[in-house]
């Protein structure tokens, strides 16, 4: 009985405004199963940031997470340009971001530290020119 | 879970049993279940939504039978702001305090100049270090309920500080005290004439947990009939009133918000779009603001269910009458503030809490079963909405049947629904 309720989301990568839908619905889901406010404090921020990613660096892709009692699995996978070097892209400060990305108040390199820092599993799986999935997960004490 | 008070109430013997209100509620709130609408209280925000949608005047407002002042010897009214919108082509509303003296009241105290007071430390206190940005108001009273229903990492956010009406009824009674000192305590009786029935729940909620600010509140409406019946308006009024354009501005959307001008701020009026702008601050994706206003009703507190006029005309009428007003009367909001104290009164005795309607089962495990149960029947529900089973959407009767409040069989459409997708699938 470990990953008991599959939720999926759609990630809309032509719609700036739309970024934060996903993390929103899964802070609501998780709120009425009544799991501890750090948990989905902690996954919140890491959907967020992954759907962010996917919408500025890849063209949107897709938030499946995976509700189990003792953790919660998020699969976050689009079919973008792929991150060619990840030691890289894992440091603090570390951006492609573009100037106008930048002026819209992201690209502080900051997104997949904060992933990492927020889950207690990461794996990203990426491929330039395929794409990247990442893995998190999170223990629910 | 807290028991609160509410002012939102049906008249049995109107309900028809429509599903206008069903549909309207913000928290979904309301199922239809005998013939008649039934409120879960616990989640029930006293938003006043069902009020105004009802084409059977079946929901209705409570609050105090304007007799109950008689039970006191000084009688203290506290106008809303909201009050003075009410009246055509009014150009100054001593007209209005005047009117409230004659049709019984001892003495006034305006919810206005209690609303500048409160603009003006709500100023130094957004200067404060420690302070979590964005502030969110606390002036309506939905907005707190609703926030500590579904928004956990909000509460922090709201402004700690009194609302105008609380300071305006402890600021009368020490004025009145001071200046009748052949009154007692038990003499005095301080009314507030409110726009909305969430300031009717307010008020009382405060007075049962100790905190008794007013000792009663009355209908805008019951005394805007009053008050016609007075204002003559032949001789020039004296001049009884104490505030500016500040305070009396609350009474309409962006008016507190406006006083805090030196601050980044936003203001939102009616259920949705405030419900838009909790959900993106509670995702974090609203530019950096310092100052948040929300009011429930469309329009701010003018276009509260008690009030007469309609919000648009009564916010249009305000500004006719602040033309022949100063800025503010008692505070001076030309500087920024050179401190950050805020006198220990203006503070709430309690900070709001998170306090969630009840989890679909307190074992998790549990919760997590039902929640599958609840997908599998949302799969099977024919997804119309129509609201036909008494409850809001097939996703809420899903949830409904789970709990046990409700079975398969409540849902009129599902044969027929059965039916169509036999003869599509053949
Ligand atoms: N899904 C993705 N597809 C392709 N490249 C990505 C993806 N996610 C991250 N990257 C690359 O990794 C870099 C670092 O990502 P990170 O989220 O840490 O910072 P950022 O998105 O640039 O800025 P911030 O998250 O602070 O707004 C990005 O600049 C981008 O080059
Ligand atoms: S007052 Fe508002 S929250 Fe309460 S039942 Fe009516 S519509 Fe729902
Ligand atoms: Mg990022």
């Amino acid at each position: 009985m470990s990953d008991i309720i599959q939720l999926h989301y759609d990630v809309d990568g032509t719609d700036f405004a739309a970024a934060g839908e996903a993390s929103m619905k899964i802070k609501k889901e998780l709120r009425s199963l009544g799991f501890p406010q750090d948990v989905i404090r902690r996954i919140a921020i890491a959907v967020y940031e992954g759907e962010i990613n996917m919408v500025i660096h890849a063209d949107g892709g897709t938030a499946d997470v995976n509700v189990g009692l003792d953790e919660i699995e998020i699969i976050l996978a689009d079919t973008g340009p792929g991150i060619p070097d990840v030691e890289k892209a894992m440091q603090k400060g570390w951006s492609t971001a573009s100037e106008e990305v930048r002026n819209s108040g992201f690209g502080a390199g900051m997104g997949l530290p904060n992933m990492k820092k927020n889950t207690d599993e990461m794996v990203i799986d990426t491929e330039v020119g395929v794409g990247t999935t990442i893995r998190m997960k999170v223990y629910v004490a | 879970m807290a028991n609160i008070r509410h002012s939102v109430a049906l008249t049995l013997e109107k309900c028809k049993g429509c599903t206008h209100c069903l549909q309207r509620c913000p928290t979904e709130a309301i199922r239809i279940r005998d013939g008649h609408a039934q409120i879960t209280t616990t989640l029930c925000i006293d938003c006043g939504e069902c009020i105004r949608t009802c084409t059977y005047q079946a929901k209705r407002a409570e609050y105090d039978p304007f007799e109950c002042i008689q039970d006191y010897k000084y009688k203290i009214a506290l106008p809303a702001p909201a009050l003075y919108g009410q009246f055509d082509h009014l150009d100054d509303i001593n007209y209005v305090l005047e009117g409230l003296l004659k049709i019984g009241f001892d003495d006034l105290f305006e919810v206005a100049q209690a609303a500048e007071l409160v603009s003006g430390y709500s100023q130094r206190y957004l200067q404060r270090e420690d302070v979590k940005k964005p502030v969110i108001s606390s002036a309506c009273p939905v907005i707190g309920r609703l926030i500590s229903i579904r928004y956990p990492d909000l509460v922090a956010n709201v402004l700690p500080l009194h609302p105008p009406v609380d300071m305006a009824a402890k600021l009368a009674r020490i004025v009145a005290l001071k200046e009748h000192p052949e009154l007692k305590e038990e003499d005095i009786g301080v009314f507030f004439i409110s726009p909305c029935p969430a300031k009717v729940s307010y008020l009382k909620d405060e007075a049962e947990k100790g905190r008794q600010l007013v000792d009663g509140v009355l209908s805008m409406g019951d005394v805007y009939k009053r008050l016609v019946q007075v204002m003559k308006r032949e001789e020039k009024p004296q001049p009884r009133s104490r505030t500016g354009c500040i305070g009396i501005r609350w009474a309409g959307s962006g008016g507190e918000a406006k006083a805090l001008s030196k601050h980044r701020h936003l203001a939102a009026s009616g259920i949705e779009n405030v419900i838009r702008v909790l959900d993106s601050i509670d995702n974090d994706t609203l530019p950096d603001l310092d100052f948040i206003e929300l009011n429930a009703c469309p329009g701010g507190c003018v276009g509260g269910v008690l009030a007469v006029e309609n919000p648009f005309v009564a916010r249009s009428r305000l500004l006719y009458v602040e033309k022949n007003m100063p800025q503010a009367v008692n505070w001076d909001f030309s500087k920024k503030p050179t401190n950050t104290f805020v006198p220990g009164d203006y503070f709430l005795e309690e900070q709001l809490t998170y306090d969630p309607p009840q989890a679909l089962d307190d074992d998790r495990r549990q919760a997590l079963v039902k929640r599958m149960q609840i997908e599998r029947l949302v799969n099977e529900l024919p997804s119309l909405d129509c609201g036909a089973c008494g409850a809001p959407t097939c996703r809420a009767l899903a949830e409904d049947i789970v709990r046990g409040l409700a079975t398969h069989d409540d849902c009129l459409m599902l044969g027929k629904f059965r039916q169509v997708n036999k003869e599509r699938s053949v």
